[in-house]
């Protein structure tokens, strides 16, 4: 435990990649298996359920710790982050451990969930008696359910293939599953992963590690110098939806999300369509929620993930559809390393013979000039703009992009968000690296259009006085709230502004007097009944300062309202910028 | 909460310029122009130019007139008194940089404190967890203690500090041992000294920035033992920096100047260092959580050994602190001081001042944050 502690802490404090890989291996190579095991799978995202509620643990640390909840609440809000919170009000330890991890998880934390209260508080207190802070960090996050760290799966791959000598691709597709919460990881699975002897019984159901793929930033006018002609490429629609693998082998179906969870029973449709595949069958491509011959907003699907049972209703409401396009494996043959259109004939003829399975249509079209006229009808179709992916590429891993900067890469050629330009009203510290920096914003638009610059300042200066707005009369809405999208340095500077505007300050929450404009990003927008201006968006985030925006001329419920429809009807570039 | 409203028998009261005796007409680290200031120490926060007589303690005295040049400054002994309108006045050691003093006045058979800012450490007192670089804290007994609160929030509590040193100089020999410089930062002023005083020299050269050797001298000319350093102009043996470690402050970070130190692994040394969130911002290969600071357990224990029944909290997390004080029993209250706003701009005005002192005059005057 110590040991990964003190990994977790390097990894944290290191920036440089090489630094990462270099802590990681140092540490697999002294850890013992069982340790190592669940090493990987803590650093490769696997999540431990939370074993007690965080509400528990922070009354508990109060008390271990002698001090009132006020007290504790002031010092979450300095820290932003519950278990460092904790790890630093305790008191130091007055004991030490040497238990190692694997025991740590499997002997003491597991044990923990369905203790009764009284024993859980009596044996967490204990543990956090043996711990340096490092130590109580890590151990809380484990128990609290929030264990999160500053690396990639990718990272851990390539940390153990360089130490034991492997093929990164190789570890890559060992580990697919390792994170899946129904398998506890062991010695002997580590064992599979870092094997050198080679033959490892691969499990009938694994997946292929997802290729992703990245976002296409060029004018148009440079396309046909950076990707070559249209012809070049499979053009596909960008669906709005779940990417998934479906994996068919031994009579079995799987289905597997991007973030390697096995989804198979959430999506009973699938596995339907999906047994039709023969054998050594492996399709890449999109669920969606499938209604009318058209896919449906994604908050749909959203909200069916969001059910334990699926029950009938839910089943009608929110029925599924996959859209393949892509084939990684036929008759038991691995088909990554063909190129991209060998792979959609292959992906064709299984297709064929699985009716419902639906074949990522493509869209052929002799410019980049048409494709970005068809493009604009995104909106209406329910998708997110276009798929460009080489006719000669093969399918490559993750995010790494492939030699010859734009052929091996599958590029989104997205629509622009939705837009709208909006008024920071309050303001609320972020967490982590962002702690005691103001960098979560509460944003509105005017109720209506202000007659001029003077009644808009009329209303700032009536909210500076704390006085409540009047029934009917102009006023700032609140509509959504974002985080993203601005760099370092713009944070700072509107982090600066907020001190200086602040009104009030409600816990973590500042007012401010209303003087950024902002401009404001989403995905989708739709009637929220729960949100005081009767509209919810999806996504949101800022796009830029609008420094050169008069606060008057900020967007209004009635732009919102407008947007509306456009999810249906108007072409992309809404808003009143 | 603020004590401005206080009774006008108070013996220090809050003014526009700072903090303020009326019976003896003078000021504590005031901020505006004053004609007597009683300066705690030479941070730039508390040490302004253009007051027309000053008052410090002794050992400061050299730090003091290399940061404000030509002033006319009166200095005491810790312990001496002086009387002045009928106020005895005297200064006692707050062990936070050369030359700190906690303010004692004595008023008819009242007496207040005034902390400045001051370092002490743990639940106990340890000798061992003493700032080697200056006279360690006294608890000075008074009726009421004006105290600072930089790091009043139980999340602050020091490790202690031989454990500390031993984390900088295992660092330090493995960087060398690599073949990399160890670029450690820290505020010119008071943390470069302590680190100078802490690490153990024999691991390799040490190296300082041209804004930390004025300091150094000071301390040097006061009597603090520190090793030996030289600036990187001196050195002939360019290839013995590859073992150095290098001590500057953190306006360096990824500064010309700092590049020529290569592959250097780099530190910064501070109490904020505490939180996951400062040192990411920070964006160093290590935070070492060193403070010339309270913490925690250490402001409760200053206090508690004033036996003051009356407490003003000046800078730092005010208001946890009152709150915290009044649960304890005491009256507690709040002056609004311009001593740095909250958190890292504090010590950012500090070491903007630290590094004046190699600019030419006009540039040490500095403004207090917004």
């Amino acid at each position: 435990m110590k040991r990964f502690a003190q990994l977790f802490d390097e990894l944290d404090a290191s920036t440089a990649t090489s630094a990462k890989v270099d802590a990681l291996k140092r540490y697999f190579a002294q850890a013992a298996p069982a340790d190592a095991a669940w090493a990987v799978y803590f650093l490769a995202g696997g999540k431990p359920r939370q074993v007690v509620p965080t509400a528990t643990l922070r009354t508990l640390a109060c008390e271990q710790a002698g001090i009132a909840p006020w007290l504790f609440e002031e010092s979450y809000q300095a820290v932003g982050d519950l278990a460092e919170t904790i790890a630093h009000v305790l008191p130091p330890p007055r004991h030490a451990s040497h238990i190692g991890l694997a025991e740590w998880v499997e002997q003491r934390l597991l044990p923990l969930r369905g203790a009764d209260p009284l024993a859980q508080a009596e044996r967490i207190a204990a543990y956090w008696d043996e711990l340096d802070a490092p130590g109580r960090f890590l151990l809380t996050k484990l128990i609290g359910g929030g264990f999160r760290v500053g690396v990639s799966k990718l990272l851990v791959q390539r940390a153990l293939a360089e130490l034991h000598d492997l093929d990164a691709k190789l570890v890559a597709q060992r580990m697919m599953g390792y994170t899946d919460a129904k398998q506890m990881p062991d010695a002997a699975r580590y064992a599979q992963v870092i094997s050198t002897s080679g033959a490892v019984p691969a499990d009938a159901g694994q997946p292929y590690p997802f290729f992703l793929a990245h976002a296409l930033d060029a004018p148009l006018a440079e396309f046909e110098a950076r990707l070559g002609p249209p012809r070049d490429w499979l053009v596909e629609w960008k669906y709005d939806g779940i990417r998934a693998q479906v994996v068919k082998r031994a009579g079995q179906v799987s289905v597997w999300s991007r973030g390697e969870e096995l989804m198979t029973e959430r999506f009973p449709e699938i596995v339907q369509l999906a047994a039709q595949l023969p054998d050594g069958s492996v399709l890449d491509g999109e669920i969606v929620v499938w209604k009318d011959g058209a896919p449906a907003p994604f908050n749909l699907l959203q909200q069916r993930i969001g059910r334990k049972t699926l029950t009938k209703k839910v089943l009608a409401d929110a029925p599924v559809g996959f859209i393949a396009y892509d084939a990684l494996e036929a008759a038991g043959d691995d088909l990554r390393e063909r190129p991209q259109w060998q792979r959609r004939e292959a992906l064709a003829a299984l297709v064929a013979g699985a009716p419902g399975i639906q074949l990522s249509p493509l869209e052929v079209r002799d410019s980049w000039d048409e494709l970005a006229a068809l493009r604009e009808s995104s909106r209406e179709r329910g998708v997110e703009g276009f798929m460009l992916k080489h006719r000669e590429a093969h399918y490559g891993t993750g995010r790494k992009k492939q030699e010859g900067l734009a052929g091996g890469t599958w590029w989104k050629w997205k629509i622009a968000p939705l837009s709208v330009d909006a008024v920071l009203i309050y303001a609320q510290a972020g967490h982590g690296r962002r702690a005691s920096v103001y960098t979560d914003y509460t944003f509105a638009v005017w109720s209506r259009a202000p007659v001029d610059a003077a009644e808009a300042q009329a209303v700032v200066e009536a909210i500076a006085r704390r006085e409540p707005a009047q029934p009917g009369a102009l006023q700032l809405v609140a509509f959504a709230k974002a985080y993203s999208g601005l760099t370092d340095a713009e944070f700072r500077d509107v982090d600066r502004v907020i001190r200086q505007t602040t009104l009030e300050k409600f816990g973590p929450v500042r007012s401010v007097k209303p003087t950024m404009v902002f401009e404001l990003g989403f995905e989708g927008i739709n009637r929220s009944p729960r949100h005081k201006s009767g509209i919810a968006v999806r996504f949101p985030r800022m796009l830029r300062i609008r420094d050169d925006k008069p606060l008057h001329e900020a967007d209004t419920l009635q732009t919102l309202e407008a947007l509306l429809g456009v999810g249906a009807s108007a072409s992309a570039s809404a808003g009143a910028g | 909460m603020s004590s401005t409203s206080a009774p006008t028998d108070d013996l220090v009261v809050l003014r526009p310029e700072g903090l303020y005796c009326p019976p003896g007409d003078f000021y504590i680290d005031p901020w505006r122009p004053v004609a007597r200031a009683i300066v705690t120490h030479a941070h730039a926060d508390h040490a302004r130019v253009g007051h027309g007589h000053y008052l410090a303690a002794a050992p400061g005295e050299g730090v003091l007139r290399a940061r404000l040049g030509q002033i006319a400054l009166q200095t005491l002994a810790y312990g001496e008194v002086v009387d002045h309108f009928g106020v005895r006045v005297s200064l006692h050691p707050a062990g936070h940089v050369l030359g700190s003093a906690q303010v004692r006045l004595e008023h008819r058979g009242r007496v207040w404190v005034a902390s400045g800012d001051y370092y002490v450490a743990g639940d106990v007192p340890d000798a061992r967890e003493d700032n080697l670089t200056c006279t360690p804290f006294e608890p000075v007994r008074c009726d009421c203690f004006i105290t600072e609160s930089t790091f009043g929030l139980p999340i602050y509590r020091w490790r202690p500090q031989r454990e500390l040193f031993d984390d900088v100089n295992r660092w330090w020999a493995g960087n060398a041992d690599q073949g990399r410089a160890s670029l450690l930062l820290g505020y010119s002023f008071g943390k470069a000294q302590r680190l100078l005083a802490g690490v153990d020299p024999g691991i390799g050269p040490i190296v300082v920035h041209g804004a930390v050797e004025p300091l150094n001298r000071a301390y040097r000319e006061a009597g603090v033992a520190l090793p030996a350093t030289q600036l990187v102009t001196d050195v002939s043996d360019k290839a013995s920096l590859k073992r150095a470690l290098v001590i500057a402050p953190p306006s360096v970070q990824n500064s010309q100047w700092s590049r020529r130190f290569g592959d250097a692994s780099d530190a910064f040394a501070s109490g904020w260092m505490q939180l996951r969130g400062a040192r990411r911002r920070r964006s160093v290969d290590r935070g070492f959580v060193l403070s010339d600071h309270a913490d925690w357990p250490g402001l409760q224990r200053a206090i508690r050994a004033t036996g003051a029944q009356r407490v003003i909290v000046t800078h730092g997390y005010e208001s946890v602190m009152v709150r915290w004080l009044a649960e304890q029993g005491l009256e507690a209250g709040a002056f609004s001081t311009e001593y740095g706003d909250e958190q890292e701009t504090r010590e950012e005005t500090k070491e903007a001042a630290a590094v004046s002192l190699v600019d030419p005059p006009a540039a040490t005057r500095q403004e207090p944050p917004a």
